[in-house]
């Protein structure tokens, strides 16, 4: 099994053997995390440019902590008072940065397909998809695979349900791949008016009723719900979605025995998790945090860390 | 080298570290990771045997620190480290099966520095092979086996490979 991949864009583009040769480096990687010393010089002299066209706080941290753990310089574009407030493409952002010697972008997006755009336009530099639109999320997806993969040693034959906003979710598409991939079936649940039209053509199904969409899961994962939905009419309030769709300990009650909670972040608690769960002993929500440093530096070292192969 | 040979060279230098160190008060042996680990498990269960003392044992692996990344086309893969005691103050001793441009050595000290601060190192070596690019000198060696730069020593360890055996072969092309 050897890795070729310089980018990754969605976790799509990797087969069952890659996406468990990742997750196995990551679980070397997380034991750096517990040395003194964090740091090592794997991708010394690399730079590694991450730019945010949307606020992020936890994918961003979580991607700079794992470029400076290897030793690459980490560099922070915000798109908020940048050169792209003045009128910048994001083409001639791409040119800027592959002359400033970028070896690696990461980029989230709020428009669908702007890392595939930014990778066609980029020469040499590596792209890393930190969330496009409503599309793909697939270092959430990575991390989330890991976390439940690491609890339950396979994921061959277990069940996932995914409750909340599908329609406007980038983690969810890529979970259900991620999810799919290593042999773990999914059910999602929510509002219909929280549904794409084409939620049947996912490899999930679709279970409205989400208490017997928990039935027989190994997991249960919650979708962060934003408030402006409930502006825009998909549901009434927060209050009365928390009733339906909430998670709650009833909810959990109905899963399989010992079924894990997981959520993206940020929560919203009191609205589709109550703090019970969240702060309970099924959660892995913090786990998933922790993970999410260990995924992404065995992806940049594996993308990042050998030569070019000419 | 045959089987024999290899466990006669094993069972020689854990006496030497003995003799160094004045006993394994302070010892600890660390091997690097693949087959310094299988090397340092044996050299432990040696000691064991003769000193009554079981020395602290790890594995070390140095891939991340790893001066020739840049130009490995595949990356070589990450297998893990497990040094689950404190080596501020101890003598480590390294344990690796070959040595040649010294350039592993270099990296493993760099590797466990970052761990603590070690009373010391020393470095012991199932096949010396010749051929430094470091100023990097083994304390203890199984074996001096001069070797071309055309050739490969290729050391078969029952714990990874299944057999036991050490060769000099030619290096092929390509």
């Amino acid at each position: 099994m050897t890795w070729t991949h310089h980018s990754l864009l969605d976790v799509d583009s990797l087969s069952r053997e890659e996406m468990e040769l990742l997750l196995d480096q990551a679980g070397h990687m997380e034991e750096l995390l517990d040395r003194p010393i964090k740091k090592v010089p794997a991708l010394r002299g690399k730079m590694v440019v991450n730019i945010f066209f949307e606020p992020s706080t936890r994918t961003r941290v979580s991607f700079e902590l794992a470029e400076k753990l290897l030793g690459a310089d980490a560099v922070n574009w915000s798109a908020a008072g940048s050169s792209t407030k003045k009128g910048e493409t994001l083409r001639d952002t791409a040119w800027t940065l592959e002359a400033m010697g970028a070896d690696a972008v990461v980029i989230r997006h709020g428009m669908p397909g702007a890392p595939w755009y930014l990778k066609s336009k980029l020469k040499r530099a590596s792209v890393f998809n930190a969330g496009d639109g409503a599309h793909a999320h697939p270092t959430q997806a990575l991390l989330d695979v890991y976390t439940l993969r690491k609890r339950l040693g396979s994921l061959d034959g277990r069940r996932v349900t995914i409750i909340g906003d599908v329609l406007h979710s980038r983690v969810v598409r890529s979970n259900v791949q991620a999810f799919t991939t290593l042999g773990a079936s999914v059910v999602l649940s929510g509002p219909r008016t929280l549904m794409p039209r084409e939620v049947e053509a996912l490899p999930a199904t679709y279970e409205p009723d989400p208490h017997r969409a928990v039935e027989g899961s190994d997991a249960v994962y919650l979708l962060r719900i934003q408030k402006e939905r409930a502006e825009q009419g998909l549901f009434p309030s927060e209050d009365e979605y928390h009733r339906r769709y909430g998670a709650d300990r009833e909810l959990l009650a109905r899963a399989k025995e010992g079924a894990f909670v997981m959520h993206p972040g940020p929560m919203n608690r009191g609205v589709e998790i109550a703090s019970v769960l969240a702060d309970g002993p099924e959660s892995l929500i913090l786990e998933q945090v922790r993970s999410g440093v260990a995924v992404r530096m065995a992806l940049l070292y594996l993308c990042l860390g050998g030569g070019s192969g000419s | 080298m045959k089987a024999e040979d290899m466990e006669r060279s094993l069972k020689r230098m854990a006496h030497e570290v003995v003799e160094r160190n004045r006993g394994l008060e302070k010892v600890a042996l660390v091997g690097i990771q693949r087959r310094g680990a299988p090397l340092a498990q044996r050299m432990a269960d040696i000691l064991t045997k003769f000193e009554g003392l079981k020395p602290p044992l790890g594995k070390l692996d140095i891939t991340l620190y790893r001066d020739d990344l840049t130009l490995r086309y595949p990356q070589p893969l990450v297998r893990g480290t497990d040094v689950s005691f404190d080596i501020t103050g101890q003598w480590i001793v390294l344990v690796d099966d070959v040595i040649f441009t010294g350039r592993t050595a270099r990296a493993a000290l760099d590797a466990l520095m970052d761990m603590g601060r070690p009373a010391g190192v020393q470095l012991a070596v199932l096949v010396d092979r010749g051929h430094r690019e470091l100023p990097i000198h083994p304390d203890y060696v199984g074996k001096n086996l001069p070797t071309s730069l055309d050739e490969l020593v290729d050391v078969k360890l029952q714990e990874v490979d299944g057999r036991e055996e050490v060769w000099i072969c030619e290096r092929e092309e390509g």
